[in-house]
């Protein structure tokens, strides 16, 4: 066994360890939610700007970029997935139940970690299929007119796909309460991504708890508020 | 006359390690309210007692808040609701009369139950024995304050060092994780001069000593902090996080 293999089975094989794995794949995650959310909300700014967006999300490095991408992602969700269902585990075992069972000051949402967590898991599933494998619906199909019109050139019209998928009542109402958890998985994982990396301290408390919460309604409100725009106030229509 | 309180006991009862427990119930009649917590059991023994019934054992010692002997988880609270006492200094004043008090012991898989309320803390002895220790030449005492230490770190070493090991962040935390006492331990001789040699080492032996004794993983609820009696700051867990990343690299890689 080389150096780093052991380095890494080290760190594998500890409690402290493996929550460093969680941490670094959740901030891995959390910085990618920032960047979807960014991108995602040029759905308000116009077809065009959102098409243009996808193209060069679809383009970037001659179409490898969104694989590298998708790679990474899929290799931090599957870690960060792995980690916590060990880790969930052991807790498990380690606890005998209290008969008069009481909690002092933690929140509801560090006590539902890993149920809203596979929560988030099974929406993630669907909104791959939804959106990007785009499974028993016909967004395939759609094709961006003024952009052919003007260039000559065919490409896929996502904006418009955004608009017909949030235009469905039980697809909103899965998506806000998706978006809710992870409102709920946030704002106790940012927090303690700080506290695991040990950059938590009596000074930066107040301000890391208090950007925890923050992103988290941040992340809540941005995603929520395209298909709520779409269904509710029939934004792109 | 002082008051006095007429309560309602729901004990774990336990005859061996082996045997399987049950709550029982007792009354606990005539308490006065200056009594002390344990005052209190011993109260009820007497009576048990002269019942000819077996007492009830608990863990205890000092008395007076330092020697981390005395338990017992108080309404689902290690030490009872009260922030920074152990039971020995909680007070009957603190319950009203005709309450219920669930009294059980401190639980986690890593303390198994001797008899009743009293468990098997052993293990945090294993984890002292792996690294709470430096080493210091014998011979005459060195001159007083020959090393200079910065006040804050004086200050952070006495915090973490006024544990007194009584288990209460275990039996508090919602995964028995024992990461509050070991954080501690390693902040109490890593933040002095005289605890550098062996940093890393502590940290590493420390840490893998917890998990080997079945301890749970942290999951930063911060239970633990609010159960102390000594009111030990969840901070040191972060400062052994980072200890234990720098040390465990540093030990694979160079």
């Amino acid at each position: 066994m080389n150096a780093l293999s052991r380095c890494l089975c080290s760190y594998w094989s500890s409690s402290i360890g493996k929550k460093l794995v969680v941490a670094l794949t959740g901030l891995a995650l959390v910085l990618f939610l920032a960047g979807h959310l960014t991108g995602n909300l040029l759905v308000f700014v116009g077809q065009k700007a959102f098409n243009d967006y996808a193209e060069l999300l679809h383009h970037a490095l001659h179409g490898a970029g969104v694989w590298i991408a998708r790679i990474g992602l899929l290799s931090c969700v599957t870690l960060h997935i792995v980690a916590t269902i060990q880790l969930t585990r052991e807790n498990k075992a380690a606890r005998t139940p209290y008969a008069f069972d009481a909690t002092i000051q933690a929140p509801k949402s560090s006590r539902i970690m890993i149920w809203s967590g596979l929560t988030i898991l099974a929406f993630v599933i669907y909104h791959l299929l939804h959106f990007t494998v785009r499974a028993g619906n016909t967004y395939d199909t759609y094709v961006d007119a003024a952009h052919l019109a003007n260039t000559g050139l065919t490409r896929h019209d996502a904006w418009k796909m955004v608009i017909d998928g949030f235009s469905v009542w039980y697809v909103v109402a899965f998506y806000v309460i998706a978006m809710t958890l992870l409102c709920s998985h946030l704002s106790h994982g940012v927090a303690s991504m700080f506290q695991t990396l040990g950059l938590r301290s009596k000074k930066s408390r107040p301000m890391i708890a208090a950007i925890s919460k923050g992103y988290a309604l941040l992340i809540w409100l941005g995603f929520i508020s395209i298909p709520l725009a779409i269904l509710v106030f029939g934004f792109g229509k | 006359m002082s008051k006095q309180l007429n309560l309602t006991l729901k004990v774990w009862r336990q005859d061996s390690k082996e045997s399987a427990g049950r709550i029982e119930t007792y009354p606990a009649n005539n308490i006065p309210e200056e009594a002390s917590f344990l005052e209190m059991l011993d109260i009820v023994n007497e009576g048990l007692i002269v019942q000819g019934k077996e007492p009830i054992h608990f863990d205890h010692d000092c008395r007076e808040g330092i020697c981390g002997s005395c338990s017992l988880t108080i309404n689902g609270i290690p030490h009872g609701k009260d922030r920074g006492v152990t039971t020995c200094q909680l007070h009957m004043r603190k319950f009203t009369n005709g309450d219920t008090i669930w009294i059980e012991p401190f639980r986690a898989k890593a303390f198994p139950i001797v008899r009743d309320l009293i468990v098997d803390r052993s293990a945090f002895d294993r984890i002292i024995a792996s690294g709470g220790y430096i080493d210091v030449r014998t011979g005459s005492a060195v001159d007083a304050n020959s090393l200079p230490i910065p006040k804050a770190d004086a200050d952070s070493a006495f915090d973490a060092a006024a544990c007194i090991g009584c288990g209460a962040c275990v039996a508090s935390c919602k995964n028995a994780s024992a990461m509050l006492f070991v954080s501690a331990k390693v902040s109490h001789l890593g933040h002095l001069p005289q605890g550098q040699p062996e940093r890393e080492k502590r940290v590493l032996a420390m840490v893998r000593q917890m998990d080997a004794e079945g301890f749970g993983n942290c999951t930063n609820q911060y239970e633990c902090e609010a159960a102390c009696p000594k009111e030990i700051s969840a901070d040191h867990i972060a400062r052994m996080n980072r200890d234990f990343a720098k040390a465990a690299a540093k030990e694979a890689l160079v």
